[in-house]
Protein backbone atom coordinates (compact mmCIF):
# COMPACT_ATOMS: atom_id res chain seq x y z
CA UNK A 1 0.00 0.00 0.00
CA UNK A 2 1.37 3.39 -0.96
CA UNK A 3 1.70 6.32 1.38
CA UNK A 4 -0.97 8.14 -0.63
CA UNK A 5 -3.64 5.49 -0.19
CA UNK A 6 -2.84 5.05 3.50
CA UNK A 7 -3.39 8.71 4.17
CA UNK A 8 -6.61 8.89 2.13
CA UNK A 9 -8.14 5.81 3.74
CA UNK A 10 -7.32 7.27 7.14
CA UNK A 11 -8.77 10.65 6.32
CA UNK A 12 -12.46 9.90 6.17
CA UNK A 13 -14.82 12.23 8.02
CA UNK A 14 -18.03 10.46 8.98
CA UNK A 15 -21.22 12.35 9.82
CA UNK A 16 -23.36 10.09 11.96
CA UNK A 17 -26.73 9.56 10.29
CA UNK A 18 -29.01 10.57 13.13
CA UNK A 19 -31.87 11.10 10.70
CA UNK A 20 -32.03 14.74 11.78
CA UNK A 21 -32.66 17.72 9.60
CA UNK A 22 -29.30 19.46 9.18
CA UNK A 23 -27.38 16.42 7.91
CA UNK A 24 -27.07 17.64 4.36
CA UNK A 25 -26.07 21.19 5.38
CA UNK A 26 -23.20 19.80 7.44
CA UNK A 27 -22.14 17.49 4.61
CA UNK A 28 -22.26 20.31 2.05
CA UNK A 29 -20.06 22.48 4.28
CA UNK A 30 -17.37 19.78 4.46
CA UNK A 31 -17.65 19.19 0.72
CA UNK A 32 -17.03 22.90 0.12
CA UNK A 33 -13.70 22.28 1.90
CA UNK A 34 -13.03 19.31 -0.41
CA UNK A 35 -13.15 16.91 2.52
CA UNK A 36 -13.64 13.19 2.08
CA UNK A 37 -16.97 12.94 3.91
CA UNK A 38 -19.79 10.40 4.18
CA UNK A 39 -23.05 10.22 6.11
CA UNK A 40 -23.42 6.84 7.78
CA UNK A 41 -24.99 4.92 10.66
CA UNK A 42 -22.81 1.87 9.95
CA UNK A 43 -20.84 0.58 12.95
CA UNK A 44 -17.61 -0.20 11.06
CA UNK A 45 -17.64 2.95 8.94
CA UNK A 46 -18.02 5.15 12.02
CA UNK A 47 -15.44 3.26 14.07
CA UNK A 48 -12.78 3.41 11.37
CA UNK A 49 -13.28 7.12 10.59
CA UNK A 50 -10.48 9.61 11.12
CA UNK A 51 -13.00 11.92 12.77
CA UNK A 52 -16.70 11.85 13.49
CA UNK A 53 -19.41 14.51 13.46
CA UNK A 54 -22.56 14.21 15.55
CA UNK A 55 -25.13 16.58 14.04
CA UNK A 56 -28.47 17.38 15.57
CA UNK A 57 -31.53 19.54 15.19
CA UNK A 58 -34.78 19.12 17.06
CA UNK A 59 -35.20 18.07 20.68
CA UNK A 60 -32.81 16.15 22.91
CA UNK A 61 -35.40 13.46 23.64
CA UNK A 62 -36.09 12.75 19.97
CA UNK A 63 -32.39 12.80 19.11
CA UNK A 64 -31.42 10.36 21.89
CA UNK A 65 -34.31 8.09 20.84
CA UNK A 66 -32.91 8.09 17.30
CA UNK A 67 -29.43 7.10 18.55
CA UNK A 68 -30.97 4.35 20.67
CA UNK A 69 -32.98 2.96 17.76
CA UNK A 70 -29.86 2.82 15.63
CA UNK A 71 -27.84 1.17 18.41
CA UNK A 72 -25.27 3.95 18.26
CA UNK A 73 -24.98 5.01 21.90
CA UNK A 74 -22.34 2.52 23.05
CA UNK A 75 -20.45 2.91 19.79
CA UNK A 76 -20.21 6.69 20.15
CA UNK A 77 -19.04 6.35 23.75
CA UNK A 78 -16.28 3.97 22.66
CA UNK A 79 -14.81 6.26 19.98
CA UNK A 80 -11.23 7.45 20.45
CA UNK A 81 -10.87 9.71 17.42
CA UNK A 82 -11.96 13.41 17.44
CA UNK A 83 -15.75 13.61 17.75
CA UNK A 84 -17.48 16.93 17.21
CA UNK A 85 -21.12 17.58 18.09
CA UNK A 86 -22.94 20.39 16.32
CA UNK A 87 -25.75 22.31 18.03
CA UNK A 88 -28.04 19.65 19.53
CA UNK A 89 -25.21 17.21 18.77
CA UNK A 90 -23.09 19.18 21.26
CA UNK A 91 -25.85 19.04 23.84
CA UNK A 92 -26.12 15.26 23.40
CA UNK A 93 -22.50 14.93 24.58
CA UNK A 94 -23.56 16.26 28.00
CA UNK A 95 -24.87 14.24 30.94
CA UNK A 96 -28.46 15.44 31.04
CA UNK A 97 -30.79 17.80 29.23
CA UNK A 98 -34.00 19.32 30.53
CA UNK A 99 -35.32 19.75 26.99
CA UNK A 100 -38.14 17.22 27.10
CA UNK A 101 -39.88 18.09 23.84
CA UNK A 102 -43.19 16.93 25.31
CA UNK A 103 -42.05 13.31 25.45
CA UNK A 104 -41.65 12.99 29.17
CA UNK A 105 -41.53 14.98 32.37
CA UNK A 106 -38.08 13.73 33.25
CA UNK A 107 -34.72 15.08 32.22
CA UNK A 108 -33.27 13.38 29.19
CA UNK A 109 -30.20 11.23 29.81
CA UNK A 110 -27.60 12.13 27.22
CA UNK A 111 -24.30 10.50 26.27
CA UNK A 112 -22.46 11.63 29.40
CA UNK A 113 -19.19 12.28 27.60
CA UNK A 114 -18.80 15.86 28.81
CA UNK A 115 -19.90 16.17 32.44
CA UNK A 116 -22.26 19.15 32.26
CA UNK A 117 -26.04 19.54 32.21
CA UNK A 118 -28.07 21.29 29.52
CA UNK A 119 -30.68 23.75 30.77
CA UNK A 120 -32.76 26.73 29.66
CA UNK A 121 -30.89 29.72 28.31
CA UNK A 122 -31.73 32.64 30.58
CA UNK A 123 -32.00 35.43 28.03
CA UNK A 124 -33.09 37.96 30.67
CA UNK A 125 -36.10 38.94 28.61
CA UNK A 126 -34.45 39.02 25.19
CA UNK A 127 -36.40 37.21 22.43
CA UNK A 128 -36.04 33.41 22.35
CA UNK A 129 -34.83 31.33 20.61
CA UNK A 130 -31.38 32.95 20.60
CA UNK A 131 -31.29 33.24 16.83
CA UNK A 132 -28.68 34.92 14.69
CA UNK A 133 -25.04 35.93 14.60
CA UNK A 134 -23.34 36.39 17.94
CA UNK A 135 -19.75 36.82 19.06
CA UNK A 136 -17.61 34.15 20.69
CA UNK A 137 -14.60 34.28 22.97
CA UNK A 138 -12.40 31.28 22.39
CA UNK A 139 -9.87 29.35 24.41
CA UNK A 140 -6.81 27.56 23.09
CA UNK A 141 -8.51 24.41 21.78
CA UNK A 142 -7.21 23.54 18.28
CA UNK A 143 -10.78 23.81 16.98
CA UNK A 144 -10.45 27.58 17.36
CA UNK A 145 -6.98 27.93 15.97
CA UNK A 146 -6.74 31.27 14.14
CA UNK A 147 -10.19 32.41 15.32
CA UNK A 148 -10.16 35.81 17.03
CA UNK A 149 -12.21 36.73 20.06
CA UNK A 150 -15.30 38.65 18.97
CA UNK A 151 -15.80 36.60 15.79
CA UNK A 152 -19.44 36.19 14.74
CA UNK A 153 -21.00 32.75 14.31
CA UNK A 154 -24.61 31.67 13.73
CA UNK A 155 -26.66 30.41 16.68
CA UNK A 156 -30.18 28.96 16.90
CA UNK A 157 -31.11 27.53 20.29
CA UNK A 158 -33.10 27.98 23.49
CA UNK A 159 -31.11 25.61 25.72
CA UNK A 160 -27.47 25.88 26.67
CA UNK A 161 -24.54 24.34 28.49
CA UNK A 162 -23.53 26.61 31.39
CA UNK A 163 -20.03 27.99 31.73
CA UNK A 164 -17.90 25.28 33.35
CA UNK A 165 -14.41 23.84 33.35
CA UNK A 166 -15.45 22.12 30.09
CA UNK A 167 -16.17 25.39 28.30
CA UNK A 168 -14.00 25.77 25.17
CA UNK A 169 -15.64 28.97 23.91
CA UNK A 170 -18.26 31.30 25.34
CA UNK A 171 -20.91 33.72 24.17
CA UNK A 172 -23.44 36.00 25.85
CA UNK A 173 -27.17 36.43 25.32
CA UNK A 174 -28.75 37.62 28.56
CA UNK A 175 -26.33 35.31 30.38
CA UNK A 176 -22.91 33.96 29.44
CA UNK A 177 -23.02 30.36 28.25
CA UNK A 178 -20.83 27.75 26.57
CA UNK A 179 -20.54 28.25 22.81
CA UNK A 180 -18.38 25.13 22.80
CA UNK A 181 -17.66 22.39 25.32
CA UNK A 182 -15.26 19.47 25.33
CA UNK A 183 -13.45 16.76 27.23
CA UNK A 184 -10.69 14.59 25.80
CA UNK A 185 -11.54 13.68 22.19
CA UNK A 186 -15.20 14.70 22.53
CA UNK A 187 -16.15 18.30 21.89
CA UNK A 188 -19.01 20.24 20.43
CA UNK A 189 -20.19 23.64 19.31
CA UNK A 190 -23.55 25.19 20.15
CA UNK A 191 -23.53 27.30 17.01
CA UNK A 192 -23.72 26.15 13.39
CA UNK A 193 -20.26 26.29 11.80
CA UNK A 194 -21.80 24.98 8.57
CA UNK A 195 -23.84 28.22 8.38
CA UNK A 196 -21.26 30.63 9.78
CA UNK A 197 -19.65 31.85 6.56
CA UNK A 198 -15.83 32.13 6.55
CA UNK A 199 -15.40 31.84 10.33
CA UNK A 200 -17.42 28.64 10.33
CA UNK A 201 -15.43 27.25 7.41
CA UNK A 202 -12.19 27.94 9.32
CA UNK A 203 -13.51 26.05 12.35
CA UNK A 204 -14.50 23.09 10.17
CA UNK A 205 -11.08 23.18 8.51
CA UNK A 206 -9.47 23.14 11.95
CA UNK A 207 -11.55 20.04 12.72
CA UNK A 208 -10.37 18.43 9.47
CA UNK A 209 -6.81 19.12 10.57
CA UNK A 210 -7.37 16.94 13.64
CA UNK A 211 -7.15 13.19 13.65
CA UNK A 212 -4.79 13.05 10.67
CA UNK A 213 -1.55 12.17 12.43
CA UNK A 214 -2.29 9.01 14.42
CA UNK B 1 -23.52 40.92 21.27
CA UNK B 2 -26.20 39.47 19.02
CA UNK B 3 -25.99 41.26 15.67
CA UNK B 4 -28.96 42.76 13.88
CA UNK B 5 -29.54 40.77 10.71
CA UNK B 6 -29.80 42.03 7.14
CA UNK B 7 -31.99 39.62 5.18
CA UNK B 8 -32.40 39.88 1.41
CA UNK B 9 -35.64 38.29 0.33
CA UNK B 10 -35.82 36.49 -2.97
CA UNK B 11 -39.37 36.05 -4.21
CA UNK B 12 -39.35 32.98 -6.41
CA UNK B 13 -41.77 32.24 -9.21
CA UNK B 14 -41.29 29.34 -11.63
CA UNK B 15 -37.69 28.89 -10.51
CA UNK B 16 -36.66 32.54 -11.03
CA UNK B 17 -36.27 35.43 -8.63
CA UNK B 18 -38.97 38.04 -9.28
CA UNK B 19 -40.07 41.32 -7.74
CA UNK B 20 -43.40 43.13 -8.01
CA UNK B 21 -44.69 46.38 -6.60
CA UNK B 22 -47.23 45.88 -3.80
CA UNK B 23 -47.28 42.19 -4.71
CA UNK B 24 -48.28 42.81 -8.35
CA UNK B 25 -46.76 42.93 -11.84
CA UNK B 26 -43.81 40.66 -11.16
CA UNK B 27 -40.67 41.13 -13.21
CA UNK B 28 -37.82 38.61 -13.39
CA UNK B 29 -34.72 39.68 -11.44
CA UNK B 30 -32.41 36.72 -12.02
CA UNK B 31 -31.49 33.10 -11.30
CA UNK B 32 -31.73 31.82 -7.74
CA UNK B 33 -28.35 30.29 -6.97
CA UNK B 34 -26.05 33.02 -8.39
CA UNK B 35 -28.10 35.73 -6.65
CA UNK B 36 -28.01 33.81 -3.37
CA UNK B 37 -24.26 33.33 -3.63
CA UNK B 38 -23.72 37.01 -4.45
CA UNK B 39 -25.72 38.18 -1.44
CA UNK B 40 -23.90 35.78 0.88
CA UNK B 41 -20.57 37.08 -0.43
CA UNK B 42 -21.66 40.70 0.06
CA UNK B 43 -22.45 40.07 3.73
CA UNK B 44 -26.12 39.11 3.91
CA UNK B 45 -26.77 37.47 7.29
CA UNK B 46 -29.53 35.21 6.08
CA UNK B 47 -31.70 34.66 3.01
CA UNK B 48 -35.41 34.11 2.63
CA UNK B 49 -36.92 32.47 -0.44
CA UNK B 50 -40.63 32.90 -0.92
CA UNK B 51 -42.32 30.93 -3.63
CA UNK B 52 -45.08 33.43 -4.04
CA UNK B 53 -47.16 31.29 -6.35
CA UNK B 54 -47.21 28.14 -4.27
CA UNK B 55 -50.10 28.62 -1.88
CA UNK B 56 -52.28 30.49 -4.28
CA UNK B 57 -52.01 27.79 -6.94
CA UNK B 58 -52.16 24.89 -4.51
CA UNK B 59 -48.81 23.36 -5.35
CA UNK B 60 -45.61 22.91 -3.45
CA UNK B 61 -42.36 24.63 -4.33
CA UNK B 62 -39.99 22.94 -6.71
CA UNK B 63 -37.36 21.75 -4.26
CA UNK B 64 -34.41 21.04 -6.52
CA UNK B 65 -33.10 24.58 -6.07
CA UNK B 66 -33.27 24.26 -2.29
CA UNK B 67 -30.55 21.66 -2.42
CA UNK B 68 -28.48 23.69 -4.89
CA UNK B 69 -28.63 26.73 -2.61
CA UNK B 70 -27.64 24.65 0.43
CA UNK B 71 -24.68 23.20 -1.44
CA UNK B 72 -23.29 26.57 -2.41
CA UNK B 73 -24.00 29.10 0.31
CA UNK B 74 -22.67 29.11 3.87
CA UNK B 75 -25.24 31.30 5.61
CA UNK B 76 -28.68 30.28 6.89
CA UNK B 77 -31.71 30.38 4.65
CA UNK B 78 -35.42 30.00 5.03
CA UNK B 79 -37.82 28.50 2.51
CA UNK B 80 -41.48 29.45 2.24
CA UNK B 81 -44.28 28.43 -0.01
CA UNK B 82 -47.25 26.10 0.30
CA UNK B 83 -45.90 23.89 3.07
CA UNK B 84 -49.03 22.28 4.53
CA UNK B 85 -47.83 18.99 5.99
CA UNK B 86 -45.11 17.63 8.25
CA UNK B 87 -43.73 15.62 5.33
CA UNK B 88 -43.45 18.65 3.05
CA UNK B 89 -41.61 20.49 5.80
CA UNK B 90 -39.31 17.55 6.47
CA UNK B 91 -38.37 17.44 2.81
CA UNK B 92 -37.34 21.13 2.68
CA UNK B 93 -35.29 20.77 5.85
CA UNK B 94 -33.69 17.58 4.57
CA UNK B 95 -32.69 19.37 1.37
CA UNK B 96 -30.76 21.84 3.49
CA UNK B 97 -33.16 24.66 4.39
CA UNK B 98 -32.51 25.92 7.91
CA UNK B 99 -36.02 27.14 8.48
CA UNK B 100 -39.40 26.86 6.88
CA UNK B 101 -41.82 29.76 6.79
CA UNK B 102 -45.56 29.24 6.87
CA UNK B 103 -48.04 31.92 5.92
CA UNK B 104 -51.36 31.12 4.19
CA UNK B 105 -51.58 27.44 5.28
CA UNK B 106 -51.23 28.47 8.93
CA UNK B 107 -54.23 30.76 8.52
CA UNK B 108 -56.24 27.91 6.97
CA UNK B 109 -55.18 25.49 9.73
CA UNK B 110 -53.44 27.06 12.75
CA UNK B 111 -52.80 23.61 14.27
CA UNK B 112 -50.14 23.14 11.59
CA UNK B 113 -47.86 25.42 13.63
CA UNK B 114 -48.03 23.27 16.77
CA UNK B 115 -47.59 20.07 14.79
CA UNK B 116 -44.50 21.42 13.03
CA UNK B 117 -43.09 22.64 16.31
CA UNK B 118 -43.59 19.24 17.97
CA UNK B 119 -41.77 17.54 15.14
CA UNK B 120 -38.88 19.88 14.34
CA UNK B 121 -38.56 22.27 17.27
CA UNK B 122 -39.64 25.89 17.22
CA UNK B 123 -36.23 27.14 16.07
CA UNK B 124 -36.98 26.32 12.43
CA UNK B 125 -40.64 27.38 12.32
CA UNK B 126 -41.10 30.90 10.95
CA UNK B 127 -44.51 32.47 10.53
CA UNK B 128 -44.92 35.02 7.76
CA UNK B 129 -47.72 37.54 8.27
CA UNK B 130 -49.01 39.86 5.56
CA UNK B 131 -50.47 42.76 7.49
CA UNK B 132 -52.16 45.88 6.15
CA UNK B 133 -53.50 49.04 7.68
CA UNK B 134 -57.25 49.18 7.29
CA UNK B 135 -58.13 52.86 7.22
CA UNK B 136 -61.86 52.37 7.60
CA UNK B 137 -61.47 50.67 10.98
CA UNK B 138 -58.10 52.23 11.94
CA UNK B 139 -56.66 48.78 12.64
CA UNK B 140 -54.10 46.27 11.35
CA UNK B 141 -55.44 43.17 9.65
CA UNK B 142 -54.05 40.00 8.10
CA UNK B 143 -54.41 39.00 4.45
CA UNK B 144 -54.10 35.51 2.98
CA UNK B 145 -52.93 34.13 -0.41
CA UNK B 146 -51.10 37.35 -1.28
CA UNK B 147 -48.90 35.61 -3.88
CA UNK B 148 -51.68 35.90 -6.44
CA UNK B 149 -53.76 39.05 -6.65
CA UNK B 150 -56.84 37.16 -7.79
CA UNK B 151 -56.64 34.75 -4.86
CA UNK B 152 -55.75 37.30 -2.16
CA UNK B 153 -58.40 37.60 0.53
CA UNK B 154 -59.04 39.23 3.87
CA UNK B 155 -59.05 37.11 7.01
CA UNK B 156 -60.91 37.58 10.27
CA UNK B 157 -57.63 38.15 12.11
CA UNK B 158 -56.44 41.41 13.55
CA UNK B 159 -52.65 41.41 13.24
CA UNK B 160 -51.99 41.68 17.00
CA UNK B 161 -54.27 38.71 17.74
CA UNK B 162 -52.64 36.57 15.08
CA UNK B 163 -49.15 37.45 16.38
CA UNK B 164 -50.23 36.27 19.86
CA UNK B 165 -51.83 33.14 18.43
CA UNK B 166 -48.84 31.96 16.40
CA UNK B 167 -46.53 32.43 19.37
CA UNK B 168 -48.88 30.41 21.57
CA UNK B 169 -48.81 27.66 18.97
CA UNK B 170 -45.03 27.50 18.97
CA UNK B 171 -43.45 29.49 16.17
CA UNK B 172 -39.79 30.44 16.53
CA UNK B 173 -39.74 33.66 14.55
CA UNK B 174 -42.14 36.09 12.89
CA UNK B 175 -41.74 37.97 9.63
CA UNK B 176 -44.14 40.90 9.63
CA UNK B 177 -44.69 42.12 6.12
CA UNK B 178 -46.51 45.41 5.99
CA UNK B 179 -48.29 45.39 2.68
CA UNK B 180 -49.07 49.10 2.42
CA UNK B 181 -45.31 49.67 2.44
CA UNK B 182 -44.14 46.82 0.23
CA UNK B 183 -42.14 47.76 -2.85
CA UNK B 184 -42.74 51.49 -2.54
CA UNK B 185 -39.51 52.14 -0.57
CA UNK B 186 -41.00 54.78 1.74
CA UNK B 187 -39.55 53.24 4.90
CA UNK B 188 -40.57 50.47 7.28
CA UNK B 189 -43.82 50.98 9.19
CA UNK B 190 -42.16 51.89 12.48
CA UNK B 191 -45.45 52.51 14.25
CA UNK B 192 -46.90 49.10 13.45
CA UNK B 193 -43.63 47.23 13.99
CA UNK B 194 -43.15 48.86 17.42
CA UNK B 195 -46.67 47.82 18.37
CA UNK B 196 -45.98 44.22 17.35
CA UNK B 197 -42.51 44.20 18.94
CA UNK B 198 -44.11 44.92 22.30
CA UNK B 199 -46.14 41.67 22.12
CA UNK B 200 -43.58 39.53 20.30
CA UNK B 201 -41.28 37.37 22.48
CA UNK B 202 -39.70 35.55 19.55
CA UNK B 203 -37.32 37.17 17.04
CA UNK B 204 -39.14 39.67 14.80
CA UNK B 205 -38.17 40.42 11.20
CA UNK B 206 -39.41 43.65 9.63
CA UNK B 207 -40.45 43.46 5.99
CA UNK B 208 -41.81 45.96 3.51
CA UNK B 209 -40.81 49.49 2.64
CA UNK B 210 -37.01 49.68 2.79
CA UNK B 211 -35.71 52.39 0.45
CA UNK B 212 -32.69 54.00 2.09
CA UNK B 213 -29.96 53.00 4.56
CA UNK B 214 -31.58 55.30 7.10
CA UNK B 215 -34.74 53.19 6.96
CA UNK B 216 -32.73 50.22 8.25
CA UNK B 217 -31.18 52.29 11.02
CA UNK B 218 -34.62 53.55 12.05
CA UNK B 219 -36.24 50.13 12.14
CA UNK B 220 -33.47 48.72 14.35
CA UNK B 221 -33.28 51.73 16.65
CA UNK B 222 -36.95 52.65 16.90
CA UNK B 223 -38.87 49.41 16.37
CA UNK B 224 -36.17 47.21 17.99
CA UNK B 225 -36.63 44.41 15.46
CA UNK B 226 -34.06 41.61 15.27
CA UNK B 227 -33.72 41.63 11.52
CA UNK B 228 -34.69 43.70 8.52
CA UNK B 229 -35.78 42.08 5.28
CA UNK B 230 -35.71 43.81 1.91
CA UNK B 231 -35.81 42.86 -1.74
CA UNK B 232 -35.92 45.54 -4.41
CA UNK B 233 -33.28 47.84 -2.92
CA UNK B 234 -30.82 44.95 -3.09
CA UNK B 235 -31.96 43.45 -6.39
CA UNK B 236 -31.88 46.84 -8.14
CA UNK B 237 -28.53 47.81 -6.62
CA UNK B 238 -30.00 50.86 -4.84
CA UNK B 239 -28.32 49.75 -1.61
CA UNK B 240 -25.09 47.75 -1.40
CA UNK B 241 -25.22 45.29 1.51
CA UNK B 242 -21.58 45.88 2.44
CA UNK B 243 -22.02 49.66 2.53
CA UNK B 244 -25.26 49.30 4.46
CA UNK B 245 -23.55 47.23 7.13
CA UNK B 246 -20.68 49.72 7.41
CA UNK B 247 -23.21 52.54 7.77
CA UNK B 248 -25.14 50.71 10.51
CA UNK B 249 -21.93 49.81 12.31
CA UNK B 250 -20.85 53.48 12.20
CA UNK B 251 -24.22 54.30 13.78
CA UNK B 252 -23.52 51.99 16.73
CA UNK B 253 -25.85 49.21 15.69
CA UNK B 254 -24.50 45.71 16.39
CA UNK B 255 -23.65 44.31 12.97
CA UNK B 256 -21.53 41.45 11.67
CA UNK B 257 -18.98 42.97 9.31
Amino acid sequence: MTQQSVSSSNDLTVIIDTGCANLSSVRFAFERLNANVVVSADFDVIRSAARVVLPGVGTAGAAMDALKQKNLIELIKSLTQPVMGVCLGMQMLASLSNEHGGRSEQDITCLGLVPTDIGDLDSKGLPLPHMGWNQIDVGDHPLFSGIENGSYVYFVHSYRAPISEYTLASSTYGESFSAAIGKHNFFGVQFHPEKSAKIGAQILQNFLNMGTSQ
Amino acid sequence: MLAKRIVPCLDVRDGKVVKGVQFRNHEIVGDIVPLAARYAEEGADELVFYDITASAHDRVIDKSWVSRVAEQIDIPFCVAGGIKTIEQAREKLAFGADKISINSPALTDPSLISRLQDEFGRQCIVIGIDSYYDESTDSYKVKQFTGDEAATKDTQWYTQDWVEEVQKRGCGEIVLNVMNQDGVRGGYDIKQLSLIRAICDVPLIASGGAGTMEHFKDVFELAKVDAALAASVFHKGIIDIGELKQYLHANNIAIRL
